[in-house]
């Protein structure tokens, strides 16, 4: 902040704010950004606090409590088996953003590596990777999801692997494009010629330069991978009962639509809600991230904010 | 041209190749016995033999996939464990409906983006575009098999207006195969809309852009000549090969709307042969996906010469 306000005194020079910090100013003038970032806290909250601010016990059954309508007592409902919806809802937020979270970040590692490799050493290496790439990404998303599920066998674990793998390539390409336009510049070749060694010279000056598009990505697949785990639990294949999950919630639903609308409604409304805002945010986030759309908003912030 | 036309048949030909490697190799991996599944336990211990036998499962694996491929190439593509019919007779017998779903999904996809996309881009950062911008967010956002579900309560429950499940072929009876259409393909064809939204919108920013709209804008040309003639024709370009990838994508099987409207298609056909492990079904199901998918993108990026004289593919990538 300090930093903020010294510059503030010399009109015409940029304030020497750190990237980052800048960058969390611009999204916190996106009223969009904001929006997301609140749903997506309280989605994060509800993941980490569920078994504290749960009014219900989410597995436990109750048979007097079944397919009851949604009321002060039970705000979504109750299920089939008695089950507090709401209590499920924020129970399965945990199971969503776990699944997510570690399938994004298995493509991301693997992906980025890939994308690295093929990008920084081209040739034979790049053309074996980026085809095999090819394949994969070939392969209709979902359908490949299920079948690497019917190798491993069903369940959350699983399923993170296989979205995982899904996703992979297209952090490699992402990634690979972006190193093949930083790897001819001239910092990179004079570091080359002042004798860094691969490793350093993609640490310290492709990886950085590289980051911008892969946080994107990140933000856009933790959305896409939600979805999928929804996807499988929901065909069956991923979270196993008793979890509850959003996607298997919604398939025990379907079955109870004309008795009990609330079963279906409420789950749906949780992934719908949870992806928006990862989608939401992922597409603010490529608007600020890019220096010309960067250059336009601080002009604009200037502008009006004084 | 025909240099670059043929470099790319042979990168699709190797693409083919490694997925039917992939698929080969995923359905060796996946646990279980396939002749036992297909039998079930009260099977004799001969018929079981004879089954393995007759399915080559018996043979090392190199040759039983170089049987497998040889036999596919000629359009043999083996015989289901399950059901016992040829896989070709399935997948013809399931096209119909994947290629009607799909064909009704880019029709509603093209109606919500063309529309939403150039308005969006003729009135750039007004309510109209901030309106397209969120419309085509939560298109993208809402998982399709909640979409489904709700219009199944609403369209065909609350309000009954569409059946909640089926299919009717197109020559049996147009009628019922419109009705029972229309909530799938808009199930399926919002998310490609959405996505469609967007391309439509930039390349219609960037066609408006272009100095020769200018021009024509300048010497008196209508606004809606302008649209017409300078800016859809060329906003038309990129957006081919989002709508080819869209498409491509659509008939591959959408398996979760399928899944949720009871759609007979091609989804359904490989989701159930993973269940059933029914190797020869999801590899056939696979490589078609894979061929529709290689030969939709090299289609797109040669009508992308078409559309474009100042792309030539003489040389480069």
């Amino acid at each position: 902040m300090s930093a903020g306000e010294r510059a503030d005194t010399l009109p015409s020079t940029a304030p020497h704010r750190p990237r980052w910090v800048e960058t969390l100013v611009l999204l916190a003038r996106s009223p969009m950004a904001v929006a997301s970032g609140l749903v997506l806290t309280a989605v994060v909250a509800a993941a980490l606090l569920a078994g504290r601010i749960s009014p219900h016990d989410p597995v436990e059954p109750s048979v007097d409590d079944r397919l009851q309508a949604p009321s002060g007592e039970h705000w979504f409902g109750t299920d089939e088996l008695g089950r507090d919806v709401f209590s499920r809802v924020l129970a399965g937020a945990e199971v969503s953003l776990r699944v997510g979270a570690v399938a994004v970040g298995i493509s991301l590692a693997a992906g980025v590596l890939i994308g690295l490799l093929a990008g920084y050493y081209r040739r034979w290496v790049d053309d074996v990777l980026m085809r095999v790439m090819d394949v994969v990404f070939a392969f209709p998303a979902l359908l490949m999801a299920i079948a690497v599920l019917a190798i491993l066998g069903r369940g959350s674990t699983n399923a993170m692997i296989a979205i995982g793998i899904v996703y992979t390539p297209i952090f490699a390409r992402i990634t690979r494009a972006s190193v093949l336009s930083v790897r001819e510049e001239v910092y990179v070749r004079a570091a080359r010629s002042a004798g860094a060694g691969d490793v350093r010279i993609v640490a310290r000056h492709v990886l950085p330069n590289v980051t911008a598009p892969i946080i994107v990505q990140t933000s856009v697949s933790l959305a896409f991978a939600i979805l999928s785990e929804a996807a499988l639990s929901f065909v069956g294949l991923g979270t196993q009962p008793p979890d509850p999950s959003w996607g298997r919630m919604l398939s025990e639903g379907r079955g109870f639509l004309e008795q009990a609308w609330w079963m279906a409604v409420f789950p749906g409304a949780a992934i719908f809600l949870t992806v928006l805002a990862f989608n939401v945010l992922g597409d603010v986030l490529r608007d600020v991230l890019d220096p010309r759309q960067r250059a336009a908003m601080k002009g604009t912030a200037k502008g009006s904010g004084g | 041209m025909t240099g670059y036309v043929l470099r790319r048949l042979l990168q699709s030909a190797a693409v083919l190749l490694g997925v039917s490697v992939l698929v080969f190799a995923i359905m060796q991996l996946v646990p279980g016995d396939p002749v036992r599944a297909a039998l079930g336990t009260r099977a004799t211990p001969e018929t079981y033999a004879a089954l393995r036998e007759r399915s080559g499962l018996d043979d090392p694996v190199l040759v039983q996939y170089l049987d497998w491929i040889t036999s596919a190439l000629r359009g043999d593509l083996g015989v289901s464990f399950r059901s016992g019919e040829t896989v070709s007779s399935l997948i013809v017998e399931r096209l119909p409906a994947t290629l009607s779903l799909a064909v009704g999904a880019i029709v509603v996809a093209l109606l919500i983006a063309v529309p939403l996309g150039t308005l969006s881009a003729l009135r750039p950062r007004s309510p109209v575009d901030w309106f397209s911008t969120l419309t085509s967010q939560a298109g993208l956002s809402i998982p399709d098999f909640w979409m489904g579900i709700m219009f199944i309560l609403i369209f065909a429950g609350t309000l009954g207006w569409f059946p909640s499940a089926g299919y009717t072929p197109l020559l049996e009876d147009p009628v019922g195969w419109a009705h029972h259409l229309v909530l799938p393909a808009i199930t399926a064809g919002v998310s490609s809309g959405s996505i469609l939204t967007r391309f439509v919108r930039s390349s219609v920013l960037e066609a408006m852009g272009q100095d020769h709209v200018r021009t024509a804008r300048a010497k008196g040309m209508r606004a809606r000549d302008v649209l017409r003639w300078h800016i859809l024709r060329n906003a038309l370009v990129p957006f081919v090969t989002v709508g080819g990838v869209q498409l491509a994508y659509l008939l591959s099987g959408v398996v979760i709307v399928e899944f949720v409207f009871a759609w007979p298609g091609l989804g359904q056909l490989a989701f159930q042969a993973v269940l059933d492990r029914d190797y020869p079904v999801l590899q056939g199901a696979v490589l078609l996906f894979a061929l529709v998918f290689l030969v939709v993108n090299l289609v797109v990026d040669l009508l992308y010469a078409r559309l474009d004289p100042r792309i030539s593919y003489g040389s480069g990538r």
